[in-house]
């Protein structure tokens, strides 16, 4: 009789130490299979492993100790994962998918062993660049002159780009803005604010895309708001939660909750769904600091994605003309992990002349996964090819989005197509209906009658 | 042939990327949708997942070859255990195989690959005017071959019939690998009714590789009605008020206090938290006509108790009412660990004393049972709540089941209405049918799969093949031989 080669499960690997998955919230899933069709990497695959179900069936059967931890199947399966959250936001039991898989990612990470340059990548990208505002705006001012030396369009013309494998990476980034975003340096406010605002930088927010940060302050001084950054922010931790550097996240966590404590309970505004999911969940990812955990819960809750916020305010109608097509595509970390999905479509609404034509599966994951993109880069293209396809089925002429990683994985994808569909942050397309940097003033300060312009 | 040998031969036909073999990876496949149920796990050898119909029938032969069990399986949401190789063997899953190959509008037909997700299937039916009807609460999910495997029923099938009333015709490969279609795209049709045979055959008899289904034509209007009860009691009165009006529903469903409690705070439907039960009526139709039965409805159920009925006549509010519905069985992840979910179905003039019979079991063993049903055919899901970690707690839950089972049959009922036997009910199989019956249906499975290799362990009380299949193959070669009495 044939039957299959059993595991040696004598010696294996079980959960130890910090940051295992939580065995009461493993324990909701009731195996139902809801889940399957929303999972995009089930959707390529059609496999019950690459389903949130196959997943947390893994990390029940390490914990049961019917699978070693370091079987390659359990490394493969939890990074395959997008964590984008897809399931949790359909399943019926309420199942806490993501914090599942960042915990079996952090148990992966403290036991299995990585050789040392992916070691030392991992501690100088994640832990030094990232744990560090200023580091990184070097890095990206690096950038920029790279972008706008002409550096770049004769590496990209010479070939040598292809060559170094680093042209996927190229074609992602877009321009650079002119200027990094530096918390305390700037401030936007309304002529008689009602409400003050402090806004959540990020890192590639902040740097790569400060100007969008910076419509997003102009938006929200039109709309009766003070906005400023208070200084000592840092990263969110995302990128490190989602690769189960757990120590390196906390600390950045702590750093935040520092930073935005003496603002009280004022809203914390957030542009990046990335972001924002991380900073909701910090009451979680530090419930076990007695020092952090009360405060962490409080800080969480003061934090609002940007179009969140503007659709909880009496939004002053903007008057400019849109007079495009554009088609939504929806951050899983905004309509998955922040259940945030009306509220985007009914602030594009309110642009006038813009029409919002709806793609087929708006909410399936384009592929970009925070840096899943550059480490899973044939599942990324396949996602990112489905997306395009479903953006090119409708007339739009720009893709509305409100996460970085989107935005980037998008301009590849759409790129790599041959579309010329321009990619946008929600927010630049209201700036440009409130009339973008007309009426305010030099100082960040709209002056009275600032959303009657145009 | 040895394991290695046979992934060899599985590769050659399958590519490798259409192969799992690992230990890991078969693991998640010993389970299917009841494994919080009565259905142990079981590992097969290997994993098959096919894209063509020749590649299901050559690993169906080289299954043969190595003498091997053949497991077919959709998205494995079933509840009866049929997708779980219990004898190991290997595992078809025919995920891959998910095109809708055709949507023809003047025949209302589709014809599409066993791997398409049943509602896919009428999402893209819908921009023609028409849907699907079997609706099973795992529509979302679950695959047109499962459904055709387990003649899946759902809300709306009250009104329009379960599976086996939407096939038209089938492609199938036998379990000697051999492919045949059975009906076709003509009504009526000679010779045996193999279509009819194919579906709810749980996977014992052939592999579906193509399906031609019937769609339906989208009605011009739709009412849900919400109707809340004091107690199931009355909601049931109402029923019976319903259906003796000659009123018929597209679908009539009752849910108790406790699924009300499981489903409302997880999908705020608006099912009122105080009622003791209550009744999703919706009624379809042409405009006139729907809004007439609607009122009339509404009167019938007052008139049995109700304290509130409320209409909603709006896409999105319907949706929403019927969404708590559909996802009530999931969500009661939220309410126990573990449950475990009944299929019966009993004569409707039963359902109150049924009812009232499912209230006592669950005092007489201390076991949280949930209602939540298709009333309108008095097909019961008494849903039993339990925490497996707890000792003696599956043991208690499988002595109340079978005071149930027992009881819904001495009332006339039957074990499954639409989730099929499986692995979980064989063993009450002989409450219903006697050796005759059994013997019957052992007759039908021998002709088609005379070596049992389809999806064994399934729908026959254990032990029950080994024997009766021996005795039947002795039986015909008796005959061969000329031999009459034996």
């Amino acid at each position: 009789m044939v039957v299959a080669v059993e595991a040696d499960l004598g010696n294996l690997h079980r959960y130890a130490g910090h940051d295992q998955p939580d065995d009461d919230l493993l324990r909701t899933c009731v195996h139902c299979g809801m889940c399957l069709p929303t999972c995009p990497t089930y959707r390529l695959t059609g496999q019950e492993m690459s389903s949130p179900r196959g997943r947390l069936w893994l990390m029940k059967s390490v914990a049961d100790g019917r699978l070693d931890l370091l079987d390659p199947i359990f490394d493969e399966q939890m990074y395959q994962c997008l964590n984008c959250r897809a399931c949790e936001a359909v399943c019926p039991s309420g199942v806490h998918y993501g914090p599942l898989v960042e915990a079996a990612r952090s148990q992966l990470e403290q036991h299995r062993p990585r050789p040392f340059w992916q070691r030392a990548t991992r501690k100088v990208a994640m832990g030094w660049l990232f744990g560090d505002g200023r580091r990184l705006r070097a890095a990206v001012a690096g950038l920029r002159l790279y972008q706008r030396s002409g550096l770049a369009a004769l590496l990209r013309r010479s070939g040598a780009l292809k060559l170094a494998g680093m042209e996927e990476l190229e074609a992602m980034l877009p321009p650079v803005s002119r200027r990094s975003l530096v918390p305390g340096a700037e401030h936007w406010s309304s002529p008689e604010p009602v409400r003050a605002v402090r806004l959540f930088n990020g890192c590639v927010m902040g740097t790569v895309f400060a100007d969008t940060n910076r419509a997003a302050a102009r938006v929200m001084a039109r709309n009766g708001a003070s906005v400023d950054l208070p200084v000592g922010q840092q990263c969110c931790g995302a990128l490190h939660v989602h690769a189960g550097m757990m120590d390196e996240a906390r600390t950045l966590a702590r750093a935040n909750i520092d930073a935005f404590e003496a603002t009280g309970d004022d809203a914390i505004v957030v542009t990046a769904a990335g972001c924002g999911a991380a900073l909701k969940e910090y009451g979680y990812l530090l419930k076990d600091d007695a020092v952090y955990a009360d405060r962490a819960a409080r800080f969480s809750a003061r934090v609002r994605d940007v179009t969140e916020h503007l659709a909880e305010t009496d939004l002053v109608p903007p008057t400019v003309p849109v007079d495009r097509v554009v088609t939504y595509q929806e951050p899983c970390h905004l309509v998955h992990a922040q259940r945030i999905a009306v509220q985007p479509r009914k602030l594009l609404s309110a642009v006038p002349g813009l029409r919002l034509v709806e793609m087929r599966e708006s909410s399936l994951c384009c592929g970009s996964a925070g840096i899943y993109n550059l480490i899973r880069k044939e599942m990324a293209e396949d996602l990112g090819d489905r997306k395009v396809r479903h953006v090119m089925e409708t007339p739009a002429t720009e893709v509305v989005t409100a996460n970085p990683g989107c935005a980037m994985q998008l301009r590849a994808s759409l790129r790599r197509n041959g579309s010329r569909v321009k990619v946008r942050h929600i927010v630049e397309i209201l700036d440009e209906a409130y009339g973008g940097k007309q009426n305010i003033d030099s100082d960040g300060s709209a002056r009275a009658g600032a959303e009657r312009v145009g | 042939m040895d394991h290695a040998g046979l992934v060899q031969r599985l590769e050659r036909i399958l590519g490798p990327g259409g192969v799992f073999h690992r230990p890991g990876d078969l693991l998640v496949y010993e389970y299917d949708g009841s494994v919080d149920g009565a259905v142990d796990t079981a590992r097969p050898a290997a994993v098959a997942l096919p894209t063509t119909t020749e590649q299901v029938a050559a690993v169906v032969k080289l299954a043969n070859e190595a003498g091997l069990p053949v497991v077919a399986r959709g998205a494995g949401t079933g509840l009866s255990g049929g997708a779980v190789a219990q004898q190991g063997g290997i595992i078809i899953s025919l995920t891959r195989m998910d095109r809708i190959l055709e949507i023809d509008r003047e025949d209302r037909t589709a014809l599409v690959e066993p791997g398409v997700i049943n509602l896919e299937l009428s999402e893209t039916a819908l921009p023609e005017g028409f849907f699907f009807a079997p609706d099973p609460s795992s529509q979302k999910a679950c695959t047109v071959g499962g459904n055709v495997a387990e003649n899946s029923g759902g809300p709306h099938c009250l009104k329009y019939g379960v599976t086996t009333n939407h096939v038209l015709g089938l492609e199938v490969v036998l379990p000697d690998g051999r492919v045949v279609w059975t009906g076709g795209r003509a009504p009526g049709g000679s010779g045996y009714d193999l279509t009819a045979a194919m579906v709810g055959s749980e996977g014992m008899l052939g592999i579906v590789t193509k399906a031609l289904v019937r769609l339906t034509p989208q009605p011009e209007s739709v009412v849900v009605l919400l109707a809340a009860f004091g107690d199931m009691d009355a909601a049931s009165h109402a029923v019976s008020g319903i259906i003796a009006a000659g009123i018929v529903p597209a679908a009539l469903e009752m849910m108790d206090a406790l699924t009300i409690e499981a489903v409302e705070p997880a999908y705020h439907a608006g099912y009122p938290m105080d009622a003791g039960a209550v009744l999703l009526i919706e009624l379809d139709g042409p405009t006139g006509d729907v809004r007439e039965t609607a009122d009339e409805v509404s009167t019938l159920c007052r008139q049995a108790g109700a304290t509130e009925v409320r209409t909603a006549s709006e896409k999105a509010e319907r949706d929403l009412l019927w969404k708590g519905r559909k996802m009530a069985l999931a969500a009661m992840g939220r309410l126990a660990p573990n449950y475990y979910l009944h299929d019966t179905v009993v004569p409707r003039s039963k359902l109150p004393a049924t009812l009232r019979r499912v209230g006592e079991v669950s005092k007489e063993y201390d076991l949280p049972i949930a209602n939540v049903f298709h009333a309108g055919d008095g097909n019961l899901h008494p849903l039993m709540l339990f925490d497996r970690r707890r000792k003696g707690s599956v043991e208690r839950v499988l002595e109340a089941s079978h005071d149930l089972l027992h009881y819904c049959v001495e009332v006339g009922g039957a074990l499954s209405g639409e989730h099929g036997i499986g692995t979980e009910k064989r063993d009450y199989m002989t409450l219903v049918f006697t050796a005759d019956d059994l013997a019957a249906m052992a007759g039908v499975k021998n002709s088609f799969d005379p070596r049992g290799c389809f999806n064994p362990e399934k729908l026959f009380p254990k032990g029950y093949m080994c024997g009766e299949v021996r005795a039947l193959r002795a039986q015909a070669m008796a005959q061969k031989l000329g031999i009459y009495a034996l």
